[in-house]
């Protein structure tokens, strides 16, 4: 596994460095022309995006009639709205909701907390061959594919009574340590260690030394795992499939499996139900846009 | 995912830095013990939930167990069994077909609009934010809705296609293809991301000089951009052929295996035949096979991608 991760290192060698300096000047100073026939493009390209959107919000204000007549692009005259109502019942939503919420915040805030820690130890370390060894035990993971693991640990979780909301938050946390120290590690080693040593002269212990200087210093980089996680964690569903066993502990997206699965459904309250799971991730978004792509940019180059 | 590519490129830097730290803090050769304190949770955390059911899948891929009741030892019949199975074989030729038409794909369109997003255009953050949006839907609610229009729209509005009259969603030897489009259509959304980050390293003095020598456009993406983002284009590729190998989400929203058995991946066929089909020793031997296949190729991936990497 080391040979792959030294494969890892060795493709990147020639990668060029990004200057930061640059691209600000890009950004700011871009004296170009306007590039009209590509705004064009990347305009239409963008349907492809947007359309597939549009539809999921048309079919889920028709009723089953206006949808049997038209091909489902049609603006929908009257608006149907009760079918919103329909599918909060049917799909428990509400439950869902919470447990989805559950889950991905309680993943978020753990994978923080303890990446960074594992990630500081690993990064100041990692001259000394036990630290070595353990990130690279963390970092050959990458390659196990999902389903080597999932039929263990199906019967593992259920003997441990983890099969359940707490036991997605364990299991988020734990599968993610792979990716996140390896995002961490890279971003603690270019901190100067010298705010460290001189709050070690001061008195402070290795944890006070942690909470307080580095892990604040660290808020770059958490937004960018924490938005990893969080969009994985949300919409995860292999994971929450095999998994969970108590149908009251669904996510979002198992909901939406189960509900398409039952027979007889209407077209109509499934995309409203379709919709309901994608919107909240999807406002959120919205309104965080830029944040969000800066975040993570800045963990996939740096 | 792509994150891989920061901390490898970091990685590099990051020897500098670490040599550093060693000449500064050189007292005794073992670390404070709060370290190992910070480190021993996650590494026996990690072992019991990852690396114990690894070990436990590897053991149980020698016996016939069903997922419940008895068990003996079988020794490598469930191996030799897998390499005759029709069904498998058929399972890992959909993977890789799938695969690799949809690496090629998300690469070659995510790397057109990362061109177009990263020129001179208007509103470029809008569209930037735009093209973003397929990342953060799960691919299976969305996926749901690909099907209405594969299934229910598609047959109405391209009634003069044969292929998209009768739902191809129901066609063994073109469903494979709506699968592609729903997969590379969400896939994109992270590599425009990658792509666009390796664009915005290039220095533009280089383009300008370029178009001094009377460079055509062509020209200057083949001598210019694209070998200065060669790594962003190894660690997308390699990182999409890993992750179209597992697809399942897809599939699952789509077409559910079917018709027949014609859309079944390795990963559904393991999640089937091992939760409900009463293989779970059967299945497990062919999820370590898919390891060490998944391995391979992302390790020979690697070396060519790489080489050509160093030849330009």
């Amino acid at each position: 596994m080391t040979t792959a991760t030294n494969v890892l290192a060795e493709a990147e060698v020639t990668a060029p460095r990004p200057r930061r300096r640059r691209r600000r000047a890009v950004e700011s100073d871009d004296t170009r022309k306007t590039n009209w026939w590509a705004t064009a493009l990347i305009a239409v390209c963008s349907l492809t995006v947007l359309i597939p959107l549009y539809l999921a919000v048309v079919v889920a204000l028709k009723s089953p009639e206006q949808l049997a007549a038209g091909n489902g692009f049609e603006w929908p005259n009257p608006v149907r709205w009760e079918n919103f109502a329909d599918a909060w019942e049917r799909t428990a939503f509400p439950q869902a909701l919470v447990n989805t919420s559950l889950i991905t915040v309680g993943s978020v805030v753990f994978t923080l907390l303890t990446s960074s820690v594992v990630a500081y130890a690993l990064a100041r370390n990692s001259h000394r061959r036990f630290f070595k060894g353990v990130f690279f035990y963390f970092l050959a993971a990458l390659f196990i594919p999902f389903p080597i693991i999932m039929l263990p640990l199906v019967k593992q979780t259920s003997l441990l009574g983890l099969d359940n909301q707490i036991g997605m938050i364990l299991l988020y946390t734990i599968f993610g340590i792979s990716l996140n120290i390896f995002i961490y590690s890279a971003y603690i080693r270019s901190i100067p260690i010298e705010l460290e040593e001189a709050a070690r002269v001061d008195g402070a212990s290795t944890w006070r030394v942690f909470w307080q200087i580095v892990f604040p210093l660290l808020t770059p980089i958490n937004a960018t795992v924490g938005i990893l996680t969080c969009v994985w964690a949300w919409n995860d569903f292999i994971m929450p499939l095999v998994v969970l066993t108590d149908p009251a502990a669904r996510t979002i997206p198992l909901a939406q499996y189960v509900f398409q699965g039952q027979y007889n459904i209407d077209t109509t309250t499934a995309f409203a139900s379709y919709l309901m799971a994608m919107a909240p991730l999807l406002i959120v978004y919205i309104f965080s846009q830029r944040w969000v792509i800066s975040g993570v940019t800045r963990g996939s180059i740096k | 995912m792509s994150t891989l590519t920061e901390a490898v490129r970091t990685s590099t830097s990051g020897a500098r830095n670490r040599r550093r730290a060693g000449r500064v803090r050189t007292s005794g050769s073992r670390a404070l013990p709060a370290y190992y304190w910070m480190v021993w949770p996650a590494v026996i955390a990690f072992a019991a939930f990852h690396t114990i059911p690894v070990l436990v899948g590897i053991f149980f891929s020698f016996t016939n167990y069903a997922g419940y009741g008895d068990w003996s030892f079988v020794g490598l019949a469930n191996y030799i069994n897998l390499v005759k199975d029709d069904l498998v074989l058929a399972a890992y030729g959909f993977s890789f077909l799938f695969a690799i038409v949809a690496t090629i794909l998300t690469n070659v369109i995510s790397l057109a609009i990362a061109l177009g997003l990263n020129a001179k255009i208007r509103a470029r953050n809008f569209w930037r934010g735009v093209y973003f949006v397929p990342y953060v839907l799960a691919i299976l609610v969305i996926g749901y809705v690909f099907q209405f229009l594969f299934s229910n729209s598609l047959p109405k509005i391209l009634s003069d296609i044969p292929l998209f009259r009768d739902n191809i969603l129901t066609n063994p030897d073109w469903a494979w293809t709506a699968i592609v489009g729903l997969a590379v259509w969400q896939a994109c959304a992270f590599s425009i991301i990658i792509y666009l980050s390796g664009l915005q390293t290039i220095p533009p003095e280089l383009y300008e000089a370029a178009s001094l020598d009377g460079a055509s456009p062509w020209r200057q993406f083949g001598a210019i951009t694209f070998p200065l983002i060669s790594a962003f284009f190894t660690i997308n590729v390699v990182l999409s052929l890993k992750s179209f190998l597992q697809v399942f989400d897809p599939i699952v929203a789509l077409t559910n295996g079917g018709p027949g058995t014609s859309t079944e991946s390795v990963t559904l066929l393991v999640f089937r035949g091992g939760f409900s089909g009463g293989e779970f020793a059967y299945q497990t031997a062919n999820a370590v096979i898919f390891f060490i296949v998944i391995t391979i190729v992302s390790l020979v991936q690697f070396r060519v991608l790489q080489r050509r990497e160093a030849d330009i």
